[in-house]
């Protein structure tokens, strides 16, 4: 049954759109999955997702209250990862906070990647005065470190953890837009694409069915790989007070908080950093999988 | 005909893929004296294959085997890597298609000559600049003194090959292995192209592979011919009695060439079933 | 020019790129249901004449009619329908990550027409492309396979003039025999008009009526294709071409 399954994914001349759909995915998870990184990154990121939509089954505390009396407890059966400078569980809290982390990713990805895309194929599509202004642009945004940026931006939206996603986002875009315009100009004189513009499709058309499908790969592999920076920007502008506010269980925040103590209760810090550590790995492995079956430039062909 | 220069026999190029391996050469014999041999396929014959791996230019994961892939007394497939650098280039060299790709852009043309020389042979630079000067008008090019200092980009199709040939005819090899060289040239720069390349041959009593996928072209330039069709060589005959060609496939191909007083219909069209056994 | 109205006509067309005036003063009356040939050298503008007409080169003066309607430098709709064009590398000129049913219905999706699921399996059958080809990327397919997929979608929007850019110069001589039985049967059935731009003449004597030989930007001789076939152009060129590309070696 299973192999017939297969042999369904896997033929070459599929009979439907469906299955040439489905076989074409199967074909790229079979290529990650010849890849022992990129496994590792995507259980690491399988098990962040988890542990968020799950967070009151694994979290063996309350996240938020906590009995002053167990306060700055090591790591012992109890209180797995030991616990803060309020008697609240750590292992606990870092459950949580992969909500928070999570949602920051996403809704980053969700803004920046588009933004960037859709600028990136524009500017290199038209060229000429469009090009430059939007590369301008684009140049002003790169010109500044990210994380003064961001916290410009938070310092003028106020505070919260709305405010660090949009501030990341805003300081994210430039980045892909630089590499779908590159894309797009080795696209764009294409003779493919000179041939769907005779067929008199709308330069709308051009780019957003034929041109943007050829620079999400390389953008999507960016953006997986630059998961890990978010996460430390987020957690920095947490880290500064800046980002998500007490109570929230943000990771960088919970460092922030640790640093008072991290000469004598160590945990306090460390555990948070750790769990920063293990995602921003993650995404890497992840990333580079990624790029290793998904870039054409690569030369890996499946 | 004395010893040859090149002797071949049972050539098999294989590559692993996810569906088993792959032959794409599939024991090839020839040997190559002082002569111009062609060597004729389509494209996946494997003849640009069959050229490569004769310099052990076929990548990992790809395996090369062979009962015999002698030259100048020395077995081609077991010396090590060390000696095999000194026999690409300075005794067997190849052109390639395109000039475009094969010439280091950052370099001028003459350093590039150079560089082969200096390579394999310690010589002073004024002897070298020289040697390259007098290889640049070897092969017809007009201002040597000009285009030895010119870059890759700034000299046109036909010159580039021109500057391909002298940089791989000038440390004199042995065996010179064309590989398409003037398939990405206009038809009338190809005949120079051609000429020079002969002219060169002959002068220095050389042997030639010349792989091209052109059965006319093949037949007006080589001493003698080898059809290759999925790895395998299908005819081998002297350049003048190509039209007394035996293998169907051969003459399926030289049928379905167009001619210039064509007053056929319709292109007779290869049947590959009349040769193939499943 | 009597009561025959010419499918393509060209009034001093002169086309740049940047500075470089790459094509000047090129005059062509190309009669419907006609093959043209237009022949030259690398860099003699014949590509640049086609390119021109399509408006992929949009930088040209002069006066470019298709069916007696003068031409402007845009890419519309009723252009699409009416002439359309098949590049010379079926490797570059296929959208990589499309399948062939992409490829063949994306010209009637952007004209409106709703059945793409009839018309594609038709096309497929009558550009000689097995039905089981219809799902699978260009990578799945040969080289001789991608230029049927390429003819069949320049005639999806069913055009009456189809401008050929070195068809079959990417291909293995036994494959370019079957395309060019191809372009030949179709011209046929459909009644169609080729210009094609080539630099073997061996090609244009097998699908052409007519030929032009180009140089340097400019056209040299307009003949008969029996003058070709026969070696009695008038041009010295013309004959110059004709020499070189029967016997390559002058040794």
């Amino acid at each position: 049954m299973s192999m017939t399954t297969r042999d369904w994914l896997l033929t070459e001349s599929p009979s439907s759109r469906m299955q040439a759909r489905l076989g074409r995915s199967y074909r790229v998870l079979l290529a990650l999955l010849r890849n022992p990184l990129a496994v590792i990154g995507a259980v690491i990121i399988i098990a962040l997702v988890v542990l968020a939509i799950f967070a009151p089954w694994f979290a063996t505390h309350s996240p938020y209250s906590g009995q002053l009396t167990n306060r700055l407890q090591p790591p012992s059966a109890e209180f797995w990862l030991g616990t803060d400078e309020l008697g609240r569980d750590i292992w606990s809290r870092i459950v949580y906070g992969a909500r928070i982390t999570l949602m920051i990713v996403l809704l980053v990805a969700a803004i920046a990647a588009p933004l960037g895309l859709v600028i990136g194929a524009v500017s290199g599509y038209f060229g000429g005065w469009t090009d430059r202004i939007l590369m301008g642009i684009t140049d002003v945004f790169l010109s500044m470190p990210k994380l003064i940026l961001a916290l410009a931006f938070v310092a003028a939206l106020g505070p919260g953890i709305e405010n660090a996603v949009i501030a990341i986002a805003i300081t994210s875009w430039p980045a892909y837009a630089r590499i779908a315009r590159a894309e797009t100009l080795t696209f764009r004189n294409s003779e493919f694409i000179a041939a769907i513009r005779l067929q008199g499709a709308s330069a709308m058309r051009v780019i957003l069915r034929h041109i943007l499908p050829l620079c999400s790969s390389s953008v999507i592999i960016r953006v997986t790989l630059d998961m890990a920076g978010i996460i430390l920007t987020a957690a920095g502008l947490g880290f500064l007070g800046l980002g998500a506010q007490p109570p929230l269980p943000e990771w960088g925040a919970m460092i922030s908080r640790g640093r008072a103590f991290i000469l004598d209760q160590w945990w306090v810090a460390t555990m948070p950093g750790f769990a920063i550590i293990i995602v921003s790995l993650g995404f890497c492995f992840l990333g580079d999988g990624l790029r290793d079956v998904l870039d054409p430039k690569s030369g890996g062909k499946q | 005909m004395s010893e040859p220069l090149l002797d071949v026999q049972n050539l098999r190029v294989r590559f692993p893929t996810a569906t088993g391996p792959v032959e794409v050469v599939r024991g090839v014999s020839f040997t190559l004296g002082r002569e111009r041999l062609g060597i004729v396929g389509e494209s996946g014959s494997g003849k640009s294959m069959t050229g490569r791996s004769i310099l052990r230019l076929i990548r990992k994961p790809g395996e090369v085997t062979a009962d015999r892939l002698r030259f100048d007394g020395k077995d081609l497939l077991s010396i090590s890597e060390r000696e095999m650098r000194k026999v690409r280039g300075a005794r067997i060299s190849m052109v390639m298609q395109d000039p475009k790709f094969s010439l280091n852009p950052v370099m001028t043309v003459g350093e590039q000559i150079g560089e082969a020389l200096a390579v394999h042979e310690k010589l002073p630079r004024r002897q070298i600049r020289e040697r390259v000067l007098t290889m640049l008008e070897a092969v017809q090019i007009r201002d040597p003194e000009r285009v030895f200092g010119l870059y890759p980009h700034e000299v046109s199709g036909g010159m580039g090959q021109r500057v391909m040939i002298a940089m791989m005819l000038i440390p004199e090899p042995a065996i010179l292995i064309a590989d398409e060289p003037t398939s990405a040239l206009d038809v009338s720069v190809q005949g120079e192209v051609l000429k020079i390349i002969d002219e060169l041959i002959t002068r220095n009593g050389m042997g030639l592979i010349f792989i091209s996928h052109d059965l006319h072209l093949v037949s007006q330039f080589c001493d003698r011919i080898l059809v290759m069709y999925r790895g395998e060589v299908v005819e081998q005959c002297a350049a003048s009695e190509l039209d007394k060609a035996s293998h169907p496939y051969t003459r399926g191909l030289l049928a379905s060439v167009p001619q210039l007083n064509e007053t056929r219909e319709l292109l007779p069209v290869l049947d590959r079933s009349q040769w193939e056994t499943a | 020019m009597g009561n025959g109205m010419s499918a393509i006509s060209l009034k001093n067309l002169d086309v740049s790129y940047g500075d470089t005036r790459v094509v000047e003063g090129v005059s062509l009356e190309i009669a419907e249901g006609e093959c043209f040939g237009l022949v030259g050298e690398s860099g003699s503008g014949k590509s640049t004449v086609l390119r021109a007409i399509t408006g992929l080169a949009p930088d040209w003066e002069g006066e470019i009619d298709l069916f007696g309607q003068p031409r402007d430098k845009s890419i519309d709709k009723r252009f699409a329908a009416l002439c359309q064009m098949v590049f010379q590398d079926p490797y570059g000129s296929l959208h990589p990550r499309q399948t062939v049913d992409a490829t063949l219905s994306e010209p009637l999706a952007i004209h409106g027409i709703k059945d793409a699921d009839r018309r594609v399996p038709e096309m497929m059958e009558a550009c000689g492309l097995d039905p089981r080809f219809r799902f699978r990327l260009p990578h799945q397919l040969s080289g001789g396979q991608r230029q049927r997929v390429a003819i069949a979608r320049a005639l999806m929007l069913k055009p009456k003039i189809l401008l050929l850019d070195e068809p079959t110069s990417a291909l293995d001589v036994s494959v370019q025999a079957e395309i060019l039985n191809l372009l030949k049967r179709l011209r046929r059935e459909q009644g169609l008009t080729y210009v094609i731009v080539t630099h073997d003449l061996p090609v244009v004597s097998f699908l052409c009526d007519r030929l032009a030989v180009m140089r340097q930007g400019r056209i040299v001789e307009v003949a008969d294709v029996a003058a070709l076939k026969t070696n009695t152009m008038k041009d010295p060129y013309s004959r110059e071409l004709v020499e070189k590309s029967t016997t390559r070696i002058t040794a």
